[in-house]
């Protein structure tokens, strides 16, 4: 069945999912309300940079990430600089990484929800006393709950599945970085199936569920609106 | 105190540029053709559309200056807009309430309890604003609108997205809203109809512009503005109930020109009433008819005369202090020899109660 390594690989894969939806939801709640709102004409440029981890090769957002991130590079040289420790192979690092990777599906859900609010209720709260940010939580937040839902599953999901980046830049340390999709990998490199098969299995079903209750509750959400 | 407005809005294709003072009691309605800009001067007098260049003053409250610009949300006003944009996530009682949660409990003069009754919404209040009907929808945004207490009340169309029957059914809570609360109303309406049941006074704008402004009895009967010239071109007179015939059914109100006659309204004796007069009901005699079915005949002066296409003229009387309509043909104004000052006999064949 499942090693120490395999639970700690688990628990690694969970505090990082949950770190990065949980940084991805407080940053990428403003920035897509912002995507949602600006007449900004180049706009289009930043939504394009936001869609790039869905078509990149997560190698290459990686192997950019090592770079920046080592200590040659200008965030992990700087950060050396100013006496700290550079960010590869750090659990930092990985989290670093997976805010870029799975930063498509948080923000695009919440900038999809809050454009299909309208302005029109946010007019009406304003009529009737609510401040911006008073009637962005009362107004915009709940009308856009699906939105939320959406984003915070799809993004500790997406979190969760990832390899590529977490390969580049994450060194595969045990109990420090080693991440599920890295640990299942390692398992058939050196033909431990019934391993491979316990995290794979588990990966499969957890992630099916999650998608499932997502979908039902957006079913649910839609129904109750007029 | 009145309400000063002064706008330059440039859209490019499209230009709102007033510069008007209404009275800051009473409705007043914003009346014009569909792309005129009323409802861009509404949403501006709110604060909700961007306007760099401005003057807005309510009674004592100075709203917009240039640069200085007090934003939607501190601006004590009650919008309700063409739809009734109900918040989704909230049922009707909470959409009520959550204008009032954000007025200081110093500044609530309107009652909740007494707007949930006036616009007679308390049996849905547990309701979503899904399962209400279109007329319910827009009643539970008017009394939203009502319950924080606004300095002035702006409508944008309330009843334009609503079918006919439902119309019938806002209309008397609407003429309600003028008897119970002292609050100036700017009511922006394409609907002659709807203007003359409500409106005290009336700003008519043509593509940007304010072509007139006035008490609502004086616009409609001036042949210098298209409003008479429609098909409902029409007078509206302030008469007060003078008592009933109960042999035949009737109700008689009394005018400074004299007195109508209309089938029986049951109200008491002394009641304010506003009577429409529609120019094509009245005819025109020299002398005073007596065999005639028409009961509601006055003695009136011609006051002016305007030819109305090619083969009408639209008359403007004076009866007592009173103006009447009558859109006769230019045939029958030649024939009658009718013209300023000359004294007729004005007949109406319909008088329709409105209030």
């Amino acid at each position: 069945m499942l090693n120490d390594a395999d639970l700690a690989a688990i628990a690694i894969t969970l505090k990082l999912a949950a770190t990065t939806t949980l940084i991805l939801l407080l940053l990428g709640t403003p920035f897509a309300w912002w995507l949602a709102h600006t007449r900004w004409r180049y706009k289009f440029m930043l939504e394009a940079v936001v869609a790039l981890p869905l078509v990149l090769p997560p190698t290459v957002l990686g192997f950019y990430l090592l770079v920046a991130l080592g200590p040659q590079g200008p965030v992990g040289g700087l950060l050396e600089h100013l006496g700290g420790q550079p960010l590869v192979f750090t659990f930092t690092g990985l989290v670093i990484g997976s805010v870029l990777y799975s930063m498509p599906f948080v923000v695009q859900p919440l900038q999809g929800a809050f454009a299909s609010i309208g302005p029109r209720p946010m007019e009406v709260a304003a009529t009737l006393r609510a401040s911006p940010l008073d009637r962005f939580f009362t107004v915009a937040v709940p009308l856009a709950r699906s939105g939320f839902l959406t984003a915070a599953v799809l993004g500790f999901a997406h979190t969760v599945g990832e390899f590529g980046v977490v390969l580049m830049i994450g060194g595969n340390i045990p109990g420090q970085t080693q991440v599920l999709s890295i640990a299942i990998y390692d398992h058939v490199e050196v033909l431990e199936y019934g391993h491979a098969h316990w995290l794979s299995g588990g990966l499969l079903l957890a992630s099916f569920l999650m998608l499932m209750a997502v979908y039902a509750l957006n079913r649910r959400f839609s129904l109750v609106r007029p | 105190m009145s309400i000063q407005i002064r706008f330059k809005i440039d859209r490019g294709e499209f230009v709102l540029d007033v510069d008007m003072e209404i009275p800051d009691r009473g409705i007043t309605a914003v009346f014009g053709p569909s792309g005129c800009g009323k409802t861009t001067l509404l949403r501006a007098i709110a604060g909700l559309e961007p306007c760099h260049d401005g003057y807005l003053r309510v009674g004592e409250m100075l709203w917009q200056d240039g640069a200085f610009f007090v934003p939607p949300h501190k601006r004590p006003l009650g919008y309700v807009f063409q739809e009734a944009s109900l918040f989704a996530h909230l049922n009707v009682c909470r959409n009520l309430e959550y204008g009032i949660k954000r007025v200081p409990a110093s500044q609530r003069r309107v009652s909740l309890h007494k707007a949930i009754e006036l616009l007679g919404i308390g049996p849905l209040l547990e309701h979503t604003a899904g399962q209400l009907s279109g007329g319910e929808r827009q009643r539970v945004a008017i009394a939203r609108a009502l319950a924080v207490s606004p300095g002035i009340l702006l409508m944008d169309e309330p009843l334009a997205a609503l079918d006919q029957a439902r119309k019938q059914e806002i209309l008397p809570y609407l003429e309600s809203l003028h008897d119970e609360f002292d609050i100036p109303v700017i009511y922006v309406s394409h609907s002659q109809d709807e203007v003359a049941r409500l409106a005290d006074h009336l700003v008519l704008l043509e593509a940007g512009r304010v072509r007139a402004t006035g008490p609502i009895g004086e616009m409609l009967t001036r042949l210098d503005l298209p409003l008479a010239y429609g098909n409902d071109a029409e007078a509206l007179i302030e008469a007060v109930v003078a008592g009933h015939d109960d042999e035949y059914d009737l109700t008689l109100l009394d005018f400074s020109g004299g007195r109508f006659t209309v089938s029986r309204h049951d109200l008491p004796v002394g009641h304010p009433v506003r009577v429409r007069v529609i120019a094509r009901d009245v005819s025109l005699t020299l002398e005073h008819q007596s065999g005639t079915s028409i009961l509601n005949i006055f003695p009136a002066t011609i006051e002016e005369i305007t030819p109305a296409g090619s083969a009408q003229m639209m008359i403007k009387l004076m009866s007592g202090d009173v103006t009447l309509l009558a859109r006769v043909t230019r045939k029958s104004a030649s024939v009658l020899d009718l013209k300023p000052g000359k004294l007729v006999y004005a007949q109406a064949k319909s008088v329709a109660l409105l209030s």
